[in-house]
């Protein structure tokens, strides 16, 4: 099978695509799952506080 | 530095050493009247000076047992000076060769001292010796302060450090002795890039193993950045790097691309070196020194997130917008183009939350030139992604490709992005690392800020208006039909430009300088109060530790 033109085009337009949807999708998903917010903003608080030294 | 090794890791460093001294001694006799004989001689006195520098160090007394109650700052420390010591040399040849344009004869009759030689002198030390050297360093810090776990190994970091400042070494002495793979930012020779290739794996794994080690549950999303900037930079130097030396004692090889392929594999590269090396890792720094300094949360972690993605997801496609208007097919110039405007979403997203976590604490902004550097540099990442989006649409391009533009470009992202946030986060650093409530003169940061800004400034304009006058004169037509303007009218047009363009880098360097002087100042304002501390009639009994 040779990759010619048409087939990259084809690729792009149907896997290419799908699968840049896809993890665009799985993206918005992760980052607006309702849980997942309050570890978000634990995360984005706590590093303005972490000059103690490693935790044990 | 080596106070924080055993004397098993002290021996274990010495043998590394001896044996790269042994790879330099081999190759130096090898390689005979080929260039390659020289860096196997430098290879041999880096290693050998490395290895006395071990020596006269080794029997220091030994660290405590247990090294994990702490952060592992000496690589960061070092990591930081090397930067600093790399933004000079790079910025001076920088300057050196803008004065070069302004005046062609000022290569003394040396092959050394031509344009082709230094311009990428400087563009590897600002590059990878400042901008590498800074993200290395400030990576190990932020991963070690986010994960709250000390660095996953002794040696490793400084093996990481010393064999990234020995490529540097090794690429930018290549160029003056006319090594080069002519290939924009992977001009050094394959075994370069093997060495680096071994160096950045080490660098990889370093920070998965402190990142496995990690106490807080979530990784920052700052870490994602670094590790993208890792990783990927990993696989774009070994794809374009893919090479076959006449012979191993031989400089000189031949890349395994040829053709468009070739050209479309360098800008694959070159592209997502902008976006991982001078991006991803850049913007794992925002956002751990910017919400840091300005002592507020980021605006919205969510948007961080899409923006990772987005970014990293995006960019790999963008490369072939350099390749517009060449042999390269229609729709894979129309491609890139299309993923470069695209770009745009993330870009702004990241810039738009820097600004959003600023607001509010616009008196900090005001009083605090650390932040202000940071906040400046989330402005031009804003105006200079707009710019390369724009640029990468075909017709714009037509304007702009092959002129001074798009070095106005380049230097409103280097010098307006990455440059000021590095100066923000290492000045944020410096009086952490060295236990110093501030810098030694915040008002020489005050000073460095406004020179750096001037600089930049004076330069970008510059180069805009050079780059668009000589973008219109080479599309300007008389009535018959043929070219208004020879090319050698176009570069009398841009002369005053390239002055003034010297002069704007002249600016920065001065800056640099100062930030040099002030850092200097702040290390050593530490050690006269560690003596001072140290000057007590009579020492506190020993407390144990760990009741």
């Amino acid at each position: 099978m040779t990759v010619d033109h048409n087939t990259l085009v084809y690729a792009a337009k149907t896997v290419g695509l799908f699968y840049l949807l896809a993890m665009s999708l799985a993206v918005l998903i992760y980052v607006f799952w309702p849980r997942n917010k309050q570890r978000f903003d634990a995360a984005a608080r706590a590093i303005l506080d972490d000059e103690d030294g490693p935790w044990r | 530095m080596l106070s924080e090794l055993t004397s098993g890791q002290r021996q274990a460093a010495l043998i590394f050493l001896a044996l790269v001294a042994c790879v330099g001694l081999f190759v130096a006799g090898f390689g005979g009247a080929d260039p390659i004989a020289a860096h196997g001689w430098l290879v041999l006195g880096v290693a050998l000076i490395s290895a006395f520098a071990v020596l006269t160090r080794f029997h220091d007394p030994e660290p405590v047992a247990d090294r994990s109650g702490s952060y592992y700052d000496a690589p960061v420390k070092a990591g930081i000076i090397l930067a600093m010591v790399w933004a000079v040399l790079a910025m001076f040849v920088g300057d050196w060769v803008a004065w070069l344009l302004v005046d062609p004869e000022l290569t003394f009759s040396e092959p050394w001292a031509s344009f082709g030689r230094l311009r990428p002198v400087h563009t590897t030390g600002v590059i990878f010796g400042f901008g590498g050297n800074a993200l290395i360093a400030t990576s190990f810090y932020v991963v070690q302060r986010t994960c709250r776990v000390r660095l996953a190994g002794h040696l490793s970091p400084l093996f990481v450090l010393w064999g990234y400042n020995l490529f540097c070494l090794l690429a930018v002495t290549g160029y003056l002795w006319g090594i080069n793979q002519s290939k924009e930012y992977a001009e050094p020779e394959w075994y370069a890039d093997l060495w680096l290739v071994i160096v950045w794996v080490a660098y990889f794994v370093l920070y998965l193993r402190t990142l496995a080690r990690r106490k807080e549950p979530h990784i920052y999303v700052a870490n994602w950045y670094y590790l993208a900037f890792i990783l990927v930079v990993a696989v774009l130097h070994i794809v374009n790097g893919l090479a076959l030396p006449l012979s191993w004692a031989q400089a000189k090889s031949y890349s395994l691309f040829s053709g468009v392929q070739d050209a479309m594999t360098q800008w694959w590269y070159g592209h997502n070196a902008v976006a991982f090396f001078l991006t991803a890792g850049f913007l794992g720094m925002l956002y751990y020194y910017l919400p840091k300094r300005a002592e507020r949360p980021i605006y919205s972690y969510r948007l961080s997130i899409i923006s990772f993605w987005g970014i990293t997801f995006f960019y790999m496609w963008a490369g072939s917008h350099h390749l517009h208007y060449t042999a390269l097919p229609q729709w894979v110039q129309t491609l890139g183009m299309t993923f470069s405007v695209m770009l745009l979403v993330p870009s702004w997203a990241s810039a738009g939350n820097a600004l959003m976590t600023l607001n509010g604490a616009w008196h900090k902004v005001r009083d605090d030139a650390t932040l202000r550097f940071m906040f400046v540099a989330a402005v031009f990442y804003g105006l200079s992604t707009f710019e390369g989006s724009f640029m990468a649409i075909r017709p714009v391009n037509a304007l702009s490709h092959y002129t001074d533009w798009t070095v106005g470009h380049v230097h409103a992202g280097a010098l307006g992005w990455v440059a000021m946030i590095t100066f923000g986060a290492i000045y944020a650093s410096v009086p952490w690392l060295w236990k110093q409530k501030t810098m030694w003169s915040p008002r020489l940061v005050e000073v460095h800020f406004w020179l750096a800004l001037a600089g930049t400034l004076i330069y970008v304009f510059a180069m805009w208006n050079s780059g668009i006058i000589q973008g219109l004169m080479w599309r300007t037509y008389n009535e018959s039909g043929t070219l208004a303007y020879s090319f050698v009218d176009s570069l009398e047009a841009m002369h005053p430009y390239y002055i003034a363009r010297a002069v704007g880098g002249l600016f920065f360097l001065v800056g640099t300088l100062v930030g040099c002087y002030n850092i200097w100042m702040t290390i050593r304002a530490s050690r006269a109060a560690a003596v001072l501390e140290g000057d007590h009639p009579a020492p506190r009994p020993a407390l144990e530790t760990g009741s």
